[in-house]
């Protein structure tokens, strides 16, 4: 983006007004867009509901018993022992379904929403170029990707340290880390969790340059989501599975090991980065060349 | 304004065989538009005769089948970083984010050239919304705003830096009187402060006092264009004599070397006027042979009856 951008700031210079001579701002617009989003009160609401989802875990906990391990989702049965696991095991209830919702909604409504609005052609005569509007948009969804992983995981930590003892972890390894070795690792968690969701971001930000509908979009983004998890647990489809953007999605376990596996982490990098070199060049196919009639 | 008025005699607006099609209907055919520089440019057509279309193009908003585009002395859309910046428009009604304050609205269209200051950007978000009279309403969230609060709001955007070109779609739009006439005289303003001014509507009455030019569109062609006094001329005007003594009214008026029409009025004669013969020498003539006269007037010179004739009347969209 940056390269393109620095090309384009030389030629237009010409256009200004001598009073007008400044630096271009690259990134104006960029932060624009983050005050767009995280001014709406629905960013917010999701944010809130996705912290609901620890609090109701650690809740449902400590007011009954731990229940047996191995029962409900992974890294249940240890939150009673050690708070630090509320955080692990909101994620992996997380990531199915809220997460991939939430995040749909985010990036159906990118090219869409503003469509609908009729603020995108503004923006295009403003100008800003459509590479610049698509990558923009995009690092809007990259954002609420990483905000709404942060939103289960500190409201997991928060609620695990005032409802359960905090200690030392064992891993599932075996071996010991304190605190804070957990606090890093859940760092690199709250990492793997956003960069997993960026080629569903990718796909959504694709679905919404196909309409000025953003509900539109958004379902077609959740029903892909919904349809990528349901291929991965078919195992007649074996073949596929390393194919779709799902696949690494509850991989975060191998953090939990010592030393930490980074086979998913790259794996699922690799993925998702060709995820959004595909999807990212199909919204720019489309959205460069489309007719703005909205 | 230093902005304005520096880049040479192209005009500042010009289009070469302009088309645009959707499936198989022709919404712009072939038409070649020149907008003077400094000029107030009454872009007229009924609903749906393609002047929003047109403007859509000439933005860059929309592709072209065919034809060429030339804005402010560069092609459009190649050109679009270099000459969108000198060009501020109101495209198909205000469109803004409502849960957004007014000002919060501008501030982010402006942050999206990446060319406009970052410094200055309060202030002349603070400026524009001063020239509208927008100031007091620009901490509420659109939301919240009128219509026509909207509309200023619109304009205000296009208002956001210095400009050489205005394109304003239907800018008086949902504007009470007050308003519209607010509007007439912003545009006056801009075109006095020398930019050129390129503004649509499908009500002449709106933008007659302020226009210096005029196109008209129809059905998805231009099917006149020039200044307004050009377009009244093309009219052919007709005088029409009210009086008891038509016979002897119809005598003078040929001897004048008029042509004579038929008049379907009682005690009404009329005739073309030529270019030569001004009505207070038909009146003269007239008393001069005793014809008896209750009445003259010259008719279809007026740029409503012009722009009715070559659109046609009525209530029906064109398409």
């Amino acid at each position: 983006m940056s390269r393109a951008e620095g090309g384009g700031a030389v030629s237009a210079r010409r256009g200004l007004a001598p009073g007008d001579e400044e630096r271009p701002r690259a990134f104006a617009l960029l932060g624009s867009q983050l005050a767009v989003l995280f001014r709406r009160r629905r960013t917010w609401a999701m944010l809130g509901a996705l912290a609901l989802v620890p609090v109701l875990i650690a809740v449902a906990v400590r007011v009954t018993d731990a229940g047996t391990p191995g029962d409900g989702p992974a890294f249940l049965s240890s939150i009673a022992d050690n708070g630090l696991f509320v955080a692990f095991t909101a994620l992996s209830v997380s990531v199915p379904l809220f997460l991939p919702l939430t995040l749909s909604v985010v990036a159906g409504d990118t090219i869409a929403g503003e469509a609908s609005l009729g603020t995108l052609r503004y923006l295009l005569i403003a100008p800003a170029s459509r590479v610049r509007v698509l990558a923009v948009t995009y690092a809007g969804v990259v954002a609420f990707a990483l905000a709404a992983t942060l939103a289960v995981v500190l409201a997991g930590v928060g609620i695990g340290a005032v409802l359960f003892p905090i200690r030392d972890v064992t891993l599932l390894s075996g071996d010991t880390v304190d605190a804070g070795g957990f606090v890093l690792r859940t760092l690199l968690l709250v990492g793997y969790t956003s960069l997993s969701l960026l080629g569903l971001g990718a796909i959504g930000l694709f679905a919404s340059t196909l309409t000025t509908v953003p509900v539109g979009a958004m379902a077609a983004t959740v029903v892909l989501a919904a349809a990528g998890q349901i291929a991965d647990a078919l195992p007649q489809l074996a073949w596929l599975h390393p194919w779709l953007f799902s696949h690494y999605w509850l991989g975060f376990g191998d953090l939990l090991r010592e030393p930490i596996a980074w086979g998913s982490y790259a794996s699922d990098a690799l993925l998702q980065l060709a995820y959004v070199a595909v999807f990212g060049a199909l919204a720019y196919g489309r959205f460069t060349t489309k007719d703005v009639l909205s | 304004m230093s902005a304005v008025g520096t880049t040479g005699g192209e005009p500042a607006i010009r289009t070469d065989g302009l088309s645009k099609a959707f499936g198989s209907q022709r919404a712009v055919d072939g038409i070649d538009l020149v907008v003077p520089r400094g000029a107030v440019f009454g872009f007229l057509g009924p609903n749906g005769s393609g002047k929003t279309t047109t403007i859509r193009m000439l933005l860059g908003l929309v592709s072209a089948t065919a034809g060429t585009i030339r804005v402010l002395g560069e092609p459009m859309p190649s050109r679009t970083r270099t000459v969108l910046p000198r060009v501020g428009a109101l495209v198909e009604g205000p469109a803004f984010y409502p849960f957004l304050s007014g000002r919060a609205n501008l501030t982010r269209l402006d942050a999206a050239d990446r060319c406009s200051s970052g410094r200055t950007r309060a202030a002349r978000v603070d400026a524009a919304l001063e020239r509208v009279g927008l100031t007091a309403a620009a901490g509420k969230r659109v939301h919240a705003y009128s219509l026509g609060m909207k509309q200023r709001l619109g304009i205000a955007n296009a208002l956001l830096r210095p400009r050489e070109l205005l394109v304003l779609d239907e800018p008086t739009n949902g504007l009470d009187p007050q308003g519209t006439r607010e509007v007439r005289a912003l545009v006056r303003s801009l075109a006095d402060e020398g930019a050129t001014v390129f503004v649509s509507s499908h009500l002449l009455s709106e933008i007659e006092q302020v226009c210096s030019h005029a196109g008209v569109m129809s059905a998805g062609r231009l099917v006149a264009q020039g200044t307004l006094k050009e377009l009244r001329r093309a009219g052919r005007p007709r005088v029409v004599v009210r009086t008891p003594d038509v016979a002897a009214a119809r005598t003078v008026l040929a001897a004048l070397g008029l042509e004579l029409l038929e008049e379907t009025r009682e005690q009404a004669a009329s005739a073309l006027l030529a270019d030569g013969t001004a009505p207070e020498d038909v009146t003269s003539a007239l008393v001069a042979a005793g014809a008896r006269v209750r009445g003259l007037a010259v008719e279809g010179s007026t740029l409503e009856e012009r722009f009715v004739e070559l659109t046609g009347e009525g209530f029906d969209v064109a398409r």
